[in-house]
């Protein structure tokens, strides 16, 4: 047991902040792309088309088999490679977050359209409404405001999943404190402050998710 | 008005509708009863093309439902439904679940769709209640909505599947009312349900249904005193014991 | 694109072996930290359920604090910060002569970090058995414990074999964070080939599939379990 010297922390407070800040981004882009995508998705596996469904069934099934890193090394190795010129690492990470999570978000939103009654659907359908009418307005609006805590609950799970970065190197908060833990020889206390760090965030917004459910059922 | 003509509907293997044949014409008022799963509530059913089926053919106002070059939406736009589970929809304030249709089907205007709302749910008896949400509503209630939700559309048909069914006792009359009033005012209705006191009172003929085939088809009055199969004469004294 | 394809690499020498003795790794690692996780987790989730506030509070401390934590940092936590948290002899053991330090932090780290989700499984599997069950139990006069053991315990695990399948393939997913700390598991073997061929989605290629298989492997192990385990009539056995 050494001596702790937490002052490390503060000192470095501004770098820490700059990694906080792409973790913050990577988190909003996949949590973004990923709903829109992961809607897409969704309405394509219901879909009674068979090739949309097969596609996006196997594309669902494909990236939930996979182990988040692998997908990680994939885009860092294959973007690059496919555009024909060497792409900083965050557009690579951004591009594999995305669709990675696309299709758990597909699964979450499958769920919240199933959930809708099939009842609403019919309804609207009998007063004439299209297929794409009754979706927009009837169908996705309910099963949306159902589905809010589980698309909220997800984007913390994405949160801390950004960490992964770190094995392509990508400056997060994570790896901003492993650089200067390791510069200044102190695992324990950058290490400790991350902890805390993500513990604090994520434990108030799944608390704050709570609190919104609650409100929601009235 | 509607006309089935030798329908036949299988779900998978097992066939729902055997053979069925009958019509209603405008201005009639039409209840089709029988026992749980005779198939009542998907001959209507098929009659919006919200069901599918294999053969045989439903022409409803001279279109063919079946026809795959129907213009279902519109065609549904003409028929009014109304559903067993009131179908309001939830996130929508009572005005605009009956308006809601009008503008994005038959592209009324705001103004157009609000003031033929107010005019129905004065209608139904429900003027005051155009800013509150389903929810707020009881079963009787959201249930008249509906129907006028239906009407909003000026259809030439209005389909009943089992109105009253999920009601409690003391709102099925306030809701039978409605549909009582929508008779005398000579709107063409097919209604499935078990309340065979509507039916003496307005409909002009009834349909029983058993195993998927329409059993017995004629006017009311010959269909409570005199029904031909024993399967009608066994259902009407055990639903008429009540 | 650029690139020249040699499938060859995946069935030779050195590569083939990597292959498999990552794949190894990865089993071993997946398979332990799931002992520990499903012990441990079912212990917390009865836990959680029980009337006894204490047991209650400790179970939900533990989850929120490993479920808050990304689960890097705890690896990181358990094999850089634990051993200087230790006693001084104690933490000179596990730096200096531990065997496998890596392969048993990686346990130790995924067991208890899963061990906090099947806690939550378990207990909405025990939670879902409804409170009319309990009472129909009391009410004959079983006590807290025999009812937890003999009507509650059974149904719910038959309830939530889905799910915990579902954390079951996690822990084989989540077993690639092992890399971080020196466990040359699959993913960290095809990274590796990857550095010496630049044959880079070949060897991704081999990674994918396999894995792809074992998800197949156990989604149909869970298909058996579930049919065999099935309680006749009961609503809600069939997942």
């Amino acid at each position: 047991m050494g001596d702790f010297d937490f002052s490390v922390i503060f000192d470095n407070l501004p770098f820490l902040f700059k990694g906080m800040q792409t973790t913050l981004l990577l988190t909003a882009v996949a949590m973004f792309g990923g709903i829109v995508l992961g809607t897409l998705l969704a309405l394509a596996r219901m879909s009674s088309i068979t090739v949309l469904s097969v596609v996006a069934t196997s594309y669902i099934n494909f990236f939930r088999s996979l182990p988040l890193i692998l997908v990680i090394f994939w885009f860092y190795f294959l973007v690059p490679l496919a555009l024909g010129r060497p792409v900083g690492g965050l557009y690579s990470v951004l591009v594999a977050f995305t669709l990675f999570e696309a299709a758990y978000y597909a699964e979450i939103i499958r769920a919240g359209i199933s959930s809708v009654r099939s009842g609403q659907a019919a309804a609207a359908r009998a007063l004439g409404m299209s297929y794409t009418q009754s979706m927009r307005f009837i169908v996705l609006p309910q099963a949306f405001r159902a589905m809010i805590p589980i698309l909220l609950t997800q984007g913390i799970v994405l949160f801390q999943d950004t960490s992964l970065v770190y094995v392509v190197g990508l400056k997060d908060f994570l790896v901003s404190a492993e650089l200067i833990a390791n510069r200044e020889q102190r695992l324990i206390e950058m290490f400790s402050f991350v902890a805390l760090v993500y513990l604090a965030i994520c434990f108030s917004a799944s608390q704050g998710v709570k609190f919104l459910e609650r409100r929601m059922k009235r | 008005m509607i006309s089935f003509d030798n329908v036949n509907k299988f779900y998978g293997d097992f066939q729902v509708l055997r053979d069925c044949s009958t019509h209603v014409k405008a201005k009639e008022v039409v209840v089709v009863c029988g026992p749980s799963g005779s198939g009542k509530s998907t001959l209507i059913k098929c009659a919006n093309g919200l069901e599918p089926f294999q053969s045989g053919t439903i022409t409803v106002n001279d279109v063919s439902v079946g026809d795959k070059n129907t213009n279902l939406n519109q065609l549904r736009s003409r028929i009014g439904m109304v559903f067993q589970n009131f179908e309001l929809f939830p996130h929508l304030s009572v005005l605009q679940n009956i308006c809601i249709a009008q503008e994005m089907v038959l592209k009324r205007s705001k103004q157009e769709s609000t003031e033929r709302a107010f005019a129905l749910l004065e209608r139904v008896g429900l003027s005051n209640q155009a800013e509150k949400f389903p929810a707020q509503l009881s079963g009787g209630q959201q249930q008249r909505v509906a129907i006028a939700r239906g009407l909003a559309m000026d259809p030439v048909v209005m389909l009943f599947d089992e109105p009253t069914s999920a009601l409690d006792p003391e709102m099925i009359n306030e809701v039978l009312d409605v549909m009582v009033k929508l008779a005398q005012e000579g709107m063409t209705m097919m209604v499935v349900t078990h309340e065979m006191g509507f039916a003496k009172r307005v409909a002009d003929r009834v349909i029983f249904m058993d195993q998927g085939q329409i059993v017995e088809d004629e006017k009311t009055d010959v269909f409570f005193s005199n029904p031909k199969s024993d399967r009608a004469k066994d259902f009407l004294s055990k639903i008429l014991n009540h | 694109m650029n690139y020249n394809w040699d499938w060859s690499i995946l069935i030779s020498e050195p590569y083939v072996g990597w292959i498999v003795s990552g794949l190894g790794w990865t089993i071993v690692v997946s398979l332990l930290a799931w002992v520990v996780a499903f012990s441990l987790g079912s212990i917390l989730g009865i836990m959680r359920t029980t009337s006894s506030s204490l047991l209650r509070s400790i179970a939900t401390f533990y989850v929120e604090i490993f479920r808050n934590i990304p689960l890097l940092v705890q690896f990181f936590l358990w094999f850089f910060i634990f051993p200087e948290l230790l006693p001084v002899d104690a933490g000179m053991w596990v730096k200096r002569e531990m065997p496998m330090p890596e392969f048993t932090t990686a346990i130790i780290a995924l067991g208890l970090y899963t061990a906090s989700r099947v806690c939550e499984q378990v207990r909405s599997g025990i939670e879902s058995v409804g409170a009319g069950q309990v009472a129909a139990a009391r009410a004959l006069g079983l006590t807290e414990w025999q009812t937890m053991r003999y009507i509650l315990v059974p149904v719910a695990y038959r309830r939530v074999i889905p799910p915990l399948t579902s954390e079951f393939l996690t822990i084989f997913k989540n077993s690639s964070l092992a890399l971080t700390i020196g466990v040359i598991e699959l993913t960290a073997v095809t990274r590796q080939i990857e550095e010496y061929t630049f044959q880079g989605f070949e060897a991704f290629t081999a990674a994918t599939v396999i894995y792809s298989m074992i998800t197949f492997f156990v989604m149909w192990l869970m298909k058996k379990i579930e049919v065999r385990s099935r309680v006749h009539g009961m609503i809600g056995s069939g997942g």
